[in-house]
């Protein structure tokens, strides 16, 4: 078996533990979209917006704390500011409207058998699978 | 403690998707791509995320409120709507052109250089309009 996969197990199980451990401890869903969203756009407000702001203080401060002691890997994003710009706008309307993203629907909706979550997850595979096909093998964009 | 439990989740969450390689974009794009030299990384990636979440979500149904006080979120409809289905084609379409998602752009901003944060800037301001721009577009409607 390839370290590379089982560096996914192993920072799959961390991301499913800290899902766990927000909803049995805290009573909140882990969900990336809805935490930055609900911060950003205004919509959280007294206990529930302060926790979402702890919750994405340790989300940039650890890997920052691990970067300073052994350099994080590289993320090797693209540098055309046209693709990133269309890309984020994409990530942030989509997530919201559909009211989640890769955590919320994917990580805490599939183990719950959520129709909804299933269901968001089948389609937003679906539009990367073709968005990679076409921008990378057509239009050799990525 | 309750504070302590949101901090050390969010810190917890930020380094599995940094061991896992949620934050490499090459390999969410080669998880992507069916045509290339597929990259099956995000199975193992998605199925260990899973598990324990699939365990808490039992414990969770046995009780009443959270460990911590405070009661569990209520299960959402099954219904599929129109957003749900536009929102997470659009959120694909941005996942696959980027290889970031939320949570891994938001983990990453501190070593992602200017890309990282153009990407990240591009997504909040679309997260802020976007309540906006969906009202003007039913009322339009």
């Amino acid at each position: 078996m390839p370290i590379e996969w089982v560096w996914g197990l192993i920072g799959g199980l961390m991301i499913g533990s800290a899902a766990a451990l927000f909803l049995l401890l805290n009573g909140r869903i882990m969900g990336a979209s809805g935490l930055i969203g609900g911060v950003v756009d205004g919509s959280q407000s007294g206990s529930t917006r302060t926790h979402s702001l702890l919750f994405l203080a340790g989300l940039i401060g650890a890997p920052l704390l691990y970067n300073i002691t052994f350099t994080a890997p590289p993320t090797y994003l693209t540098s055309n500011i046209v693709v990133l710009i269309v890309a984020g706008l994409c990530v942030g309307f989509g997530t919201r409207l559909a009211n989640g993203c890769t955590s919320g629907h994917g990580v805490c909706g599939i183990s719950r058998l959520s129709i909804r979550g299933i269901g968001a997850t089948l389609i937003y595979l679906g539009a990367g699978f073709a968005t990679v096909a076409l921008a990378r093998h057509i239009l050799g964009l990525i | 403690m309750r504070g302590v439990v949101s901090l050390f989740t969010g810190a917890l969450f930020g380094m599995g998707l940094l061991l896992s390689g949620m934050t490499d974009t090459r390999k969410v794009q080669g998880w992507l791509d069916l045509l290339g030299d597929w990259d099956p990384t995000l199975a193992f990636v998605l199925g260990g995320a899973i598990l324990p979440m699939a365990m808490a979500w039992r414990i969770a149904a046995k009780r009443k409120a959270a460990l911590l006080g405070g009661a569990f979120p209520d299960r959402p409809d099954a219904k599929i709507t129109p957003q749900l289905a536009i929102g997470s084609g659009l959120f694909g379409v941005g996942w696959g052109l980027s290889g970031l998602c939320p949570g891994p752009a938001m983990a990453s901003l501190s070593f992602g250089g200017w890309q990282g944060g153009i990407f990240f800037a591009a997504m909040v301001a679309a997260m802020i309009a976007q309540p906006r721009v969906t009202a003007r577009f039913q009322s339009v409607r």
